[in-house]
This record gives structure tokens, sequence and C-alpha cells, in this order.
């Protein structure tokens, strides 16, 4: 119950202390904590005039006060998931997003409707939704909350409010200038650290990925081959006296072999390969986020240059750099906080994926 | 089986050696020749060992036995040579003949070509067969001196020439269907199997990039960088644990092979037992018009056309005397026909006698071998599906601990 209340009270101005760190990943190894279910499914599929699209069915059961009913369910579509991802983002730049799926995946032909895709984007949008409900801030987030809740109409004007375009080009722009000023110096040694490991690690779990797709290639093709191989000794069996009964044996364990060759397949479909690809995704956002953590650095940066060169307007520019030297502070300790997590997180995941993976071949080889 | 050579002498293909020498039209070349090491066994486990005897042939040598062999026995279902060309390749063996993977199977090949004969109970008596395992100089000379070539019927060797055989013994119909099913089942099962094994590499390759990967990674990784590691070294342990598989499997592969090469020493009795009936038919067929001629000259009467008939209708007809000297003549050659048809009607019962008796050991045999290597084959996969298993347990405790 204590650590309810602490998480519930947390503000994003008071920097997180290790003991309410610690209470944060028992939020998240404790199910029976956790306050918000989200699911997704039910894929739709809706014809205007102007296009064709899919939307899903986002159910939400929550005992949390600030939600005014315990169950909701809304219909949501790709576009809003981007809202949301975009929206939180804004509200946490230091902050690990999870990854959305692709919009459109060109390189593996797969037809944009196609039942396998939606599918997968169905699941990848589940997960997404509730990375966000585990992640300690970001589940309180205003936006993800009128995500989970708002009918379409709602949500339309809402997505309508808030900083327009132009204001959004400008922070871009002035993110795109600042990082062009070489916002690396003063970077504090943890960051240029996790630089260095997400720069290896997004090129190894790149490497991951597309030997876990290559194997499942070559398993596919094995299992081709192998579908012939049964068959031939059943035909022979039909030609021999003696050997006709054993060569039937060897055609039935060759069909099982099939079989189990199918298991495992799915299973690396179903298991290993979205979470190779979900990490992949990770690594870009997270380079992102350690870009954007320089950014804002940079930002301290060069105001407190200019206060080194000015030295006028002391107080009025010292407010200015306290509050952006705690907007630093803040964002790094976010970072860092969230980092951890993540790769806490990874860790497990890796670990019970490649469990799984052992466990699979296992279970091929006992068959 | 009980006078067997095989029982009574060891014999080997022990080793294989490159050589290069002159052909018989004078050009350099390179071939192989094999050792063969005999040695006789003592009937008591406790007596001296008999000295090993040894001598070398090259391939070339035991085609000329097994030809030999076959004309001289055509009622026996003659074993197979190895094959001559690397066949139903998957692309990581080599189809070189050189290559020193093939030369081995060639070897066991050939070895197991000099037991089936030895353990025959007709072909081990042979003297030629004898002279090949113990007499390496004049033994080529010897065989020649058999004129065995002549005896081949150059008939058989036009394989796709088909006599028409009006009453051939059904069970050799019957068994030639058979040889040419199980020659296309056989080739059918070889080809697929090369394309498994194929793939079945391909599967195991790629996981050894998992082991590269795995340890770059652990590189970066504080705790989990021990699990990756290790589970790493396992990849590479799978990946390379495909070598010896395939290997074995090769084995296999020949043993189906000697099958197929079987079947074609099947079909080939059974052709001349075609020939042989054919000649049969045709003897009786000859013999039947020359009685008719007869028959027609002594009483005059003309029963079918022929030509001569007609002409001497024409031209006037014979004197009694020639009449008299032509049935002569026929009723010589309709006695020797007749003599001929008998004796080749008898050889063609011994033929098929003892040709069928060959034909059921063979069958026996046949039945015990496959079944014996399909067995062996399942021990193969069992043992595969073992080391499978350790090597993904050994994995899954590494990884648990990352």
């Amino acid at each position: 119950d204590a650590s309810l209340t602490e998480v519930n009270s947390f503000s994003p101005s008071v920097p997180i202390s290790p003991s309410s760190m610690i209470n944060q990943y028992k939020f998240e190894d404790a199910p029976e904590l956790r306050d918000l279910f989200i699911t997704v499914d039910d894929p739709e599929s809706h014809v205007t005039a102007i296009e064709t699209f899919i939307t899903y069915r986002v159910v939400t059961k929550t005992t949390r006060g600030e939600f005014d009913s315990s169950e909701y369910e809304v219909r949501r579509r790709y576009q809003d998931f981007l809202w949301l991802k975009s929206k939180l983002e804004e509200a946490h730049p230091t902050l690990i997003i999870p990854p959305l799926p692709e919009k459109f995946i060109v390189k593996g032909m797969v037809e944009r409707f196609s039942d396998e895709f939606i599918e997968t984007r169905r699941k990848a949008l589940h997960k997404f939704l509730n990375r966000i409900a585990d992640h300690p801030t970001l589940t309180f987030n205003e936006d993800f909350k009128i995500f989970l809740t708002a009918q379409a109409w709602e949500l339309s004007s809402h997505k309508k409010q808030g900083p327009g375009l132009l204001s959004r080009m400008g922070q871009t722009v002035r993110a795109v200038a600042s990082s062009v000023r070489g916002a690396v110096k003063n970077r504090p040694e943890t960051f240029t650290e996790m630089n260095n490991y997400m720069e290896t690690f997004s090129q190894k779990i790149n490497l991951l990925d597309k030997i876990a797709h290559r194997i499942y290639k070559e398993e596919r093709d094995y299992l081709n081959e192998m579908k012939e191989y049964g068959p031939v000794h059943t035909l022979w069996s039909a030609s021999e006296e003696g050997v006709a009964d054993s060569l039937k044996g060897v055609a039935g364990c060759l069909d099982r072999c099939c079989r189990a060759t199918e298991k495992r397949m799915a299973a690396l479909a179903e298991h290993l390969l979205p979470i190779l690809h979900e990490y992949v995704l990770y690594s870009e956002i997270l380079m992102g986020v350690l870009r954007r953590r320089d950014q804002i650095q940079g930002e301290l940066d060069s105001k407190v240059d200019a206060l080194a060169n000015k030295k006028t307007e002391n107080d009025l520019f010292s407010e200015e750099i306290g509050k952006l030297e705690d907007k630093v502070e803040r964002a790094n300790n976010a970072l860092k906080a969230d980092w951890d997590r993540w790769k806490q997180n990874m860790q497990w995941d890796m670990r019970s994926t490649f469990t799984n993976v052992a466990e699979n071949n296992l279970r091929y080889y006992e068959e | 089986m009980e006078d067997c050579l095989a029982k009574k002498m060891e014999i080997t293909v022990s080793e294989a050696e490159k050589r290069t020498g002159r052909n018989a039209m004078n050009i350099q070349e390179t071939y192989t020749a094999y050792l063969i090491e005999t040695r006789a066994v003592e009937s008591q486990s406790e007596g001296p060992c008999a000295p090993v005897e040894s001598l070398w042939r090259r391939y070339s040598e035991f085609e000329l036995l097994r030809n030999y062999l076959s004309v001289t026995y055509p009622h026996i279902v003659v074993p197979p040579l190895p094959e001559k060309r690397a066949d139903f390749v998957w692309h990581k063996l080599s189809a070189d003949n050189m290559d020193p993977d093939f030369v081995e199977r060639r070897r066991i090949g050939l070895e197991s070509f000099l037991l089936r004969v030895a353990s025959h109970p007709v072909l081990c008596q042979d003297k030629i067969f004898y002279a090949f395992l113990m007499q390496e100089s004049g033994w080529k000379e010897m065989v020649n001196e058999t004129g065995f070539q002549l005896k081949a019927d150059s008939r058989l060797k036009a394989l796709n020439a088909t006599f028409r055989v009006k009453n051939p013994d059904k069970r050799f119909t019957e068994l030639k269907h058979y040889s040419d099913e199980l020659q296309s089942v056989i080739s059918h099962l070889l080809r697929v199997r090369a394309r498994v094994a194929d793939r079945l590499y391909g599967v195991y390759k790629v996981h050894g990039n998992y082991g590269r990967v795995f340890s770059e990674w652990s590189a970066i990784e504080k705790e989990m960088g021990d699990g990756l590691q290790s589970a790493g070294h396992h990849m590479d342990v799978y990946a390379a644990s495909i070598d010896d598989i395939l290997e074995e499997e090769e084995h296999y592969a020949d043993q189906l092979k000697e099958y197929l090469f079987y079947a074609e020493a099947l079909r080939a009795v059974c052709r001349k037992h075609e020939l042989m009936q054919y000649d049969l038919e045709m003897a009786a067929q000859d013999l039947t018009s020359k009685k008719q001629q007869c028959e027609e000259l002594a009483t005059g009467t003309v029963r079918t056309f022929s030509l001569k008939g007609m002409t001497s209708k024409l031209f006037g007809q014979e004197t009694p005397e020639q009449r008299e000297a032509k049935i002569k003549v026929l009723e010589e050659q309709i006695q020797e026909g007749e003599e001929q048809l008998k004796s080749k009607n008898l050889e063609g019962r011994d033929f098929v006698k003892s040709a069928w008796a060959d034909i059921e050991r063979f069958k026996e045999q046949k039945n015990h071998d496959l079944k014996e290597a399909l067995i062996s084959y399942a021990v193969m996969q069992i043992s595969m599906c073992k080391k499978g298993i350790q090597v993904w347990t050994n994995a899954k405790e590494c990884f648990s601990k990352m």
C-alpha cells in the first residue's frame, strides 16, 4: 500500500530516490499490484469514400480513482497510436517510450491488410499500451488516459488542441540547431557510456534479428524438402513385401518430424522474432532519447555560456539557468532510471525469449 | 553358405593410394589404387595367425571382374560395384573422384563388393575371382583368355531393345517391373535425402552466427555477459555438429545406392531370361514353319501362301527327285531343330530354376539389409536428436543465467 501511494504522488519535479526505484521494480514484477489492464483485439475494417483502414478494440479495466469508470471500451486506429506516442515523447523527452509497430513493412512484402500483418500489428499494439501502463511515469500521463477512455469524437477534438504544428516545428528546428552546435561537450560520463553501449547494442540486435529471420527461412526450406521425404518411403513400401512395414514406419516418423519442425517454426515466429524486432526498434528509440537528452543539456550549456559572457542580469538568468539545470537534472535522472529499468526488462525479455527458444528446440528434438 | 570363401578367409580393402601411370593409349593419368588384403582364417581361434597376403587393384580391374562374373553366371544376381562417379551430391559434398571422402566411401564399397561375392555360394568358387584376390600379375590376361567377352550377348547391351516374347515366365515379368520400380523409388529417395541434407546443413550453420554475435554482445553486457558468452559457445558446438552427422548419413546413402545398383543387376537377369525365351520361341517358330514346309512338299498342298509355291505354280512343278531332296534336307533340319529346341527348353528351364533360387536368396538378403539400413538410419537420427537435446539444454541453462 505504502509503495502505491508513493508512486501515485510521484511528480516530475522530484528526483527519484533509490528506494522508490526499487519499489518501481516491485510494481512491475508483481502483477497483483497492477491496477490497469489493457487488451487490444478485434480488428475491424472500415471503408469510407476516401480510405480504408483498420480499427482495433481497446478494452481497459481499472481500479484507479482518477478513472471515472472501471471499464472502458473504445476503438482506435493506427493513427491514434501514433498521436499518443508523439504526445508522450513531447511530454517526456528523455523517457524511453515503447516502440510502435512500423507503418508498413515493404521489405517483408506483406499485404497491408493481410491477416498475418494485422495480427502481428495487433500484438505489437497490445504490447505498446501495456508497456506504457507498466511504466511508473507514463502510466499517469493525461493523454494516455484520454486515449484509453475517450470516445472517437472526443479524441479528435482533444487532438486538435495542444501545441500546433508550427510550434512543434520550431522545436524541431531548435533541436537540429543545437545538435549541430555539438551538444556532445559536457556530457556526463554515464551518458557517453550509454551512447557507446547503445551503438554496439543496436548493431548486435540488428544482426540477431537478421540471423533469426535467416534461421526461420532455412527452416522453412528444410520443411519443404522434408514434406517429400516421408511420402517417398510410403511409395516404396507399396512395392515391397518384407520391408514394407519398416518403410511405413520410417515414413510415419518423418511426417512427425515435419510436424515438429512446423511447431518449432511457429514458436520462433511467435516469440523470438517479435521480441528481437521490438528491441531493434527500441535501440533506435534509445538513440533518439540520448540525442534529446544531449539537446536539453545543450540548451543549458549555451545558456551557461551566455551567462558567463554577459555577467549581467544575473538574477533573471540564474533563475532561468536554475530551471534549465533542474530540467537537465530531471531529464538525466529520468533517463538513468528508465534506462536501468529498460535494461532489466530487456534482460528479462532476452532471457525468457532465448530460454523459450531453447525449450522449443528441446521439445522438437524430444519429439 | 557352408563352404563359401568368406568363412575361410578374411578379406579387406584396407588402403587407397593415388598413383600416376600410363594407360592403354599411353597417356599419363592419375588413378587410385586399392590394397586388398587377405588372410586365411584358422578354424581354431588358438592357432597362429596366417600371414596376410596383399595386392593392389584399381577400379577398372574390379569392373573387369564384375563383367566377367555377369557374363559367366547369367542366372546370378551379381553384386554391384560402388558408383563410378559421385552422384546425388548435396552442395557441400564434392563430386570429385579424387576427393578423399569419396575415395574412402568407395574403398568401403569395394570391400563390401568383395565380401558379397565371397559369401555367394556359387560365385565364391570361381577361380578367376580367387585369382583376383591372390594373383596380382597376369590376372588380366587370365580373364581375357576365358573368352567371356565372346559369350556376352551384344543384344543385352541395347538397354531399350524389347523382345516380343509371347510366353515369358510371369514371375520374371513381375520381377522386372519390381526392379524398375525399385530403381525409380530409390533414386527419388536419394535425391530428396540430398536436398534435405543440404537444408539441414543450412539451419545448423546459421546458428553458428548466433555464437559470434552473442560473443560480441556479451562484451558490452555486465550481468548478461557470462550467460551470453557461454550460450554462444554452445551455438558454435551446435553448428559444428552437423558435419559429423551428415558424414554418417552418407554411409546410409551408400547402403541405399548399393540396392539401387542391385536393381540393375536384377533387371539384367530378367532380361537374360527374356532373351533366352525369345531365342526359344524363335527356334520353335522356325521349327514349326519348317515342318509345315515339309508337309506341304510331301502332300503337295499349299496351305499357306508362299512365294516359292507361287513361282513353282507359275514356272512349272519341280521334279519328284528335286522334291525328295528338299524334303530330305528339311527333315534333317527338322531333326536338328527339334534337338536344339529340346536343349534350349532344358536350358531355359534350368536357367529359370537356378535364377529363381538365386533371386529368392537375393530377396532375403535385400530385406535383411534394408531393414538393418533403416534401423541404422533411425539410430543416427536418434543420436542427432540426443546431441541436439544436450546442446539446447546447456544453452537453456546459460540463457536462464543471463
